[in-house]
């Protein structure tokens, strides 16, 4: 049994678009980060499908490096998230104003 | 449910158990090398980093102090359905998915494997694998120093 691409890819959808809900209405800032974890997995499970549909490696190399920017931006943006803990005490995005004057 | 959980633990959990189930797709879809980095990258390092620091803040005390504004709410899942509305649409209308059924699928054996991946990775894209070297070498001493330095 062969599953179409276009389940793949609407699940695709629905996970990133679960992603962008987590990021709009959330206010914690770790999982605003889980959401974007979340969105990028989607777009990896879409390239996954492409990779398949057109016998082609490429789609599997290139979900290859978003793992490695998404541990990178992981490993910078928590390290941030705790400098910002340290001095405001919170991690609710509505209260880091430090750039708003 | 990784994003309707008020504890960040539980979001987290939910999350891993939605890696899982991808890595599970991934392996469905012929590509078992790229699922078990999946699970070793993300299950295993990020999710941890992510448990690690949730824990280290401990911000169970003050989870659900303040919720977020009603309107910001309605605006956010608003504008995200619309996003998913465009992703149905563009499914329904352009004619390459909706054809592309099981005949387009020919099984090719020992594609994505981890010989084919890594015969690829170190030739067509050497120089890419070397920049994604040199940026995480850029985040480990990134994070280093964000850690060492008191931010003002």
């Amino acid at each position: 049994m062969v599953i179409p691409i276009s389940y793949y890819l609407l699940l695709s959808g629905i996970l990133f678009t679960i992603g962008v809900i987590g990021v709009l209405t959330r206010r914690n800032a770790i999982v605003i980060f889980m959401s974007i974890e979340l969105m990028l997995n989607a777009v990896n499970l879409s390239f996954i499908a492409f990779s398949k549909q057109l016998s082609l490696l490429d789609g599997q190399i290139f979900v290859f490096f978003v793992m490695v920017v998404a541990a990178a931006e992981v490993a910078v943006g928590l390290a941030l998230i705790v400098a910002i803990f340290r001095v405001k005490e919170s991690v609710y995005v509505d209260e880091i104003n430090l750039m708003k004057w | 449910m990784v994003i309707v959980h008020r504890n960040p633990i539980y979001s987290a959990l939910f999350l891993i158990l939605t890696l899982f189930a991808l890595a599970g797709h991934f392996v469905l879809l012929n590509a078992p090398f790229i699922a078990a980095v999946h699970v070793i990258v993300y299950a295993g390092a990020i999710m941890v980093l992510f448990l690690f620091v949730i824990m280290l803040l401990d911000l169970r005390g003050r989870a659900d102090r303040k919720r977020s504004g009603q309107l910001l709410r309605i605006i956010g899942v608003l504008f995200a359905g619309i996003l998913l509305v465009e992703f149905g649409l563009m499914l329904k209308t352009d004619p390459t998915f909706s054809m592309a059924s099981s005949s387009a699928f020919e099984a090719v054996a020992g594609i994505g494997d981890t010989r084919s991946i890594g015969e690829l990775l170190f030739t067509k894209y050497l120089f890419p694998f070397e920049i994604a070297s040199v940026l995480l070498l850029a985040a480990i001493i990134g994070s280093v120093i964000l850690a060492k330095r008191k931010l003002k």
